[in-house]
């Protein structure tokens, strides 16, 4: 085999990594080539003392880690890339509609956050309303009816703090939905970039 | 051999061709090759790996009318054969322990 023969085979099978590396590496069996030849060895005993060029890119592929390899993975091929281009007004649109639809459900999920939060307000508000109207019925007006407002004013008052507990647990629960759902469509689009 | 165990013996193996001057990638084999087999690929591996923990130096020269690398040895590099020196006593009172007869004990 020839040098010329042997580098176009590993370059071939070092194709997955990125083409600095590459070529690093195919000019140091270039150099590792010369230097037997250098010694004395005719080119094909020089090219055959390095080793099957196949083999050699397969354990190199091997070595390193998967990180190192090129970023992007495979490459499309041409029916795939004339799908997506054909299919664009399709799929383009459908991802619209997805996108949608998430973000629809976030806004129903923080409306409905909203409205608890509006509950707890309007208790809280009777309460105090209650302990004002308490005390100014006991006064001015029925004493009867000044002692129910203050019992109403309490349960209300019971009834908010209860309202804030579970406002503030679905609150936090929310955020946490938003949160991983925003996270999942970032990494989605990463993974789909790097691809 | 365990992995871990023969990429360290082997970076110390290549710091040891090149400690007494400059060397270049196939001179490193031949020069280990009365004592361990190296292939280009695994050499490759060692001294990029050296390179990175600033263990040697490379420079490309013109040999001949062609490129070619030359790797020398650095202070962190003589260090690091000063230690495995060190290392091997606690290596070889290891392998005696493994290796132990029962009942000698």
């Amino acid at each position: 085999m020839t040098k010329e023969k042997f580098l176009a085979i590993l370059r071939k099978g070092l194709s997955p990594l990125p083409k600095k590396e590459r070529d690093e590496r195919l000019t140091f069996y270039s150099e590792m080539i010369d230097d037997r030849m250098e010694e004395g060895l005719s080119e094909e005993e020089a090219v055959a003392g390095i080793g099957n060029p196949e083999e050699i890119a397969k354990q190199i592929a091997g070595e390193i880690p998967s990180g190192e390899k090129v970023g992007r993975g495979r490459k499309f091929r041409a029916w795939e890339i004339v799908l997506l281009v054909l299919g664009s007004p399709l799929w383009i649109a459908l991802l619209a509609a997805v996108f949608a639809v998430v973000l629809a459900l976030l806004v129903v999920l923080w409306a409905v956050i909203v409205c608890f939060w509006a509950v707890f307000a309007s208790l809280a508000a009777c309460a105090f309303g209650g302990l004002a109207a308490g005390v100014v019925f006991s006064l001015v007006g029925s004493p009867i009816v000044g002692l129910a407002m203050f019992g109403a004013a309490m349960v209300c008052a019971g009834l908010a703090v209860f309202a804030f507990f579970g406002c503030n647990a679905a609150t936090k629960g929310a955020a946490f939905l938003s949160k991983w759902t925003v996270l999942g469509i970032i990494r989605f689009f990463r993974r789909k970039g790097a691809a | 051999m365990d992995i871990q165990l023969k990429r360290g013996l082997l970076d110390v193996c290549v710091l040891a061709a090149i400690k007494d001057g400059e060397s270049y990638g196939y001179k490193i084999i031949k020069d280990m090759a009365p004592y361990i087999k190296l292939s280009e690929s695994t050499l490759y591996t060692i001294l990029k790996r050296l390179e990175g923990a600033k263990m040697l130096t490379v420079r490309s020269a013109e040999h001949d009318g062609r490129l070619r690398k030359y790797y020398r040895i650095t202070d962190a590099g003589l260090e690091r054969i000063e230690e495995f020196r060190k290392e091997w006593n606690e290596i070889v009172s290891i392998y005696r322990f493994v290796t132990k007869e029962d009942g000698n004990d």
